[in-house]
């Protein structure tokens, strides 16, 4: 039960994007449509779960004062290991997200994972923990990217149900900073009960 | 030519916030205070400048020429961490008051995302050394107008009735998307 | 660990030496596919745009500074198609690359755009199918027609709220057809006398 607690804390109680604020850089750029934001969402969610295990495996090798510096190398090393899996295996999604991809590097999410739960805890534990938040981060993402589009182009995951255009503004710049503001006003209701 | 449509571009046209969505964590973390703001954004255009020319270096000097471009990645974030401590640590020899108005944001610069992309970005776009230059000092240069233009629109927010399920970061967030959409207006300048 | 000196450089170090191990190492196990991937894109767009054909030969060149390049496509030895790819930097925001495919008697017979950063809903209405541009030019050779848009007294009809973006795509489609050696009515700064039969 105590692990199932992990993955959903991650969900809900500590939902990097509306809970904790972090990540934000991608989840407005690369959410244009639900397809592209998931897809975000899972690439973050390997080098998450993936560096989160390494650094709890290392944790007690390395001095405390070069923690940082080698939890960053660690996990650019796994962001370009994910990049060239991407342009092998997905060369059109990863021409969608460009250079957000190289840019997972300076997401707060994975450093402020690795530094707050990954050098305390177990290797079991940390896995999880990268799941759960990797978890919430990709459903956050495909919400914001499925409302935008919704309202956007009239369509879901690429499926168009209205004919003509949507609202142009949602798939532009400002759509995402207005959407995700918004949400974050529901988020908040909801979970304030 | 081409250089001012770089400044022009990078400045308004593609505002590196509020189209390019780099840098939002300082953007809405050191956004409340108008003074802070300057800070910020004159630490951000100093590092992001020179981070600029030493990728450039790194990238045309040592990358390609090993044929190893694919550690990019590391090689860059390694190099703007370091980068951003020996700043720090020069300017507060040489200049103790510059050390002052910007010391405690260097150090949250290692995070903004806007260096590490415009270092990615000036490659992918191939531009040469002083284009690469200018348009770090120009991306850079958005940012700090965006973070100014937004603290300046913050403090009054402070003294307005805000709903309660808005306050904080929604409003934040709202407000950020109609300057996105002012922003907007610029777009066909370039 | 302690945080003496030694210690922190060999960790450092080890862990950099560690990280740039695994790096290369699936850089060389992806390199390939990669490479078959990026391939595999450039063959769909030639198999949109193209006639069925068999083989191809690519020829560089510059037109307008702007660089182009021309697959020649054959089939059994003959040649039955052009496809080019060109670009412009007149769009609303940013460049535009377009593959151009032409028949043997350069009559055009698609379009597909490779890369832009138009406007969503606008100026990208230019990727669709059946988008008026296309349909403008579609089955006939550029050079009998007023290869410029309708606005401007040419025979090509604009995109609806896009005249920037429909202007760029003429130039890009107007540049590759220069660079097979055909002059399109009104345009200027041909730089390229390259003859089909060349490539």
């Amino acid at each position: 039960m105590k692990k199932l607690n992990i993955i959903l804390s991650g969900i809900v109680k500590n939902n990097p994007t509306f809970v904790l604020l972090l990540g934000m850089c991608p989840t407005l750029g690369t959410t244009t449509s639900a397809l592209n934001g998931a897809g975000m969402g899972a690439a973050t969610m390997a080098v998450l779960v993936l560096s989160n295990v390494v650094i709890s495996m290392v944790k007690n090798l390395i001095p405390s004062k070069v923690r940082i510096p080698a939890y960053i190398v660690i996990i650019a090393a796994f962001v370009t290991i994910v990049e060239l899996c991407m342009r092998a295996y997905l060369p059109d999604l990863y021409k969608t997200l460009g250079v957000f991809i190289p840019l997972i590097v300076v997401n707060c999410i994975i450093l402020g994972r690795a530094e707050g739960f990954a050098a305390k805890n177990g290797v079991v534990d940390s896995a999880l923990d990268g799941v759960g938040i990797g978890l919430g981060f990709t459903l956050s993402l495909t919400v914001v990217g499925a409302v935008r589009e919704i309202l956007g182009s009239g369509a879901i995951f690429g499926h168009k149900f209205i004919t003509g255009d949507g609202m142009l503004i949602f798939v532009l710049a400002p759509g995402a900073f207005l959407v995700l503001g918004y949400l974050m006003v529901l988020f908040n209701k909801l979970t304030s009960k | 030519m081409e250089i001012v449509l770089i400044i022009i571009g990078a400045i308004l046209v593609n505002n590196v916030v509020f189209a390019q969505f780099l840098g939002i964590c300082p953007f809405l973390g050191v956004s409340n205070k108008v003074s802070t703001s300057l800070g910020m954004g004159a630490a951000v255009v100093f590092v992001t400048t020179i981070a600029a020319v030493v990728a450039y270096l790194l990238q045309y000097y040592v990358l390609v020429p090993l044929g190893i471009t694919y550690m990019q990645t590391i090689v860059f974030i390694l190099v703007i961490a370091s980068l951003v401590q020996m700043v720090e640590l020069v300017i507060k020899k040489v200049s103790p008051v510059l050390y002052q108005a910007l010391g405690i944001f260097l150090p949250l610069i290692t995070t903004n995302c806007a260096v590490l992309g415009v270092a990615i970005l000036l490659v992918q776009k191939e531009f040469d050394l002083l284009e690469s230059v200018v348009f770090a000092f120009a991306t850079a240069v958005g940012f700090a107008l965006a973070l100014v233009i937004f603290a300046g629109i913050r403090e009054r927010l402070e003294l307005e009735n805000v709903p309660k399920a808005l306050k904080g970061t929604p409003i934040a967030l709202v407000v950020a998307g109609i300057l996105a959409m002012a922003f907007m207006g610029f777009s066909g300048l370039v | 660990m302690k945080n003496t000196l030694l210690n922190m450089v060999l960790v450092l170090g080890a862990i950099t030496l560690l990280a740039s191990a695994g790096v290369g190492y699936v850089y060389k196990v992806t390199e390939e596919p990669i490479k078959l991937a990026s391939q595999a894109a450039v063959m769909a767009a030639l198999a949109e745009v193209l006639p069925p054909f068999d083989s191809t030969s690519v020829s560089e060149i510059a037109v307008d500074d702007i660089p182009v390049v021309v697959n020649t496509a054959t089939q059994d030895g003959e040649v039955v198609g052009y496809a080019v790819e060109t670009a412009t930097k007149n769009g609303f925001s940013g460049e535009i690359r377009l593959m151009v495919g032409f028949d043997a008697q350069l009559r055009v017979v698609g379009v597909k755009v490779l890369q832009h950063a138009e406007t969503p809903g606008l100026g990208d209405k230019m990727t669709e199918e059946g988008n008026p541009l296309f349909a403008s030019v579609r089955d006939k050779n550029l050079g009998e027609m007023n290869l410029s848009v309708a606005k401007d007294g040419g025979d090509v009809d604009a995109l609806t709220a896009a005249t920037i973006t429909s202007r760029a795509w003429v130039d890009a489609v107007g540049r590759a057809f220069r660079a097979l050696g055909g002059s399109v009515d009104g345009s200027t700064g041909a730089t390229s006398n390259v003859k089909s039969t060349e490539l």
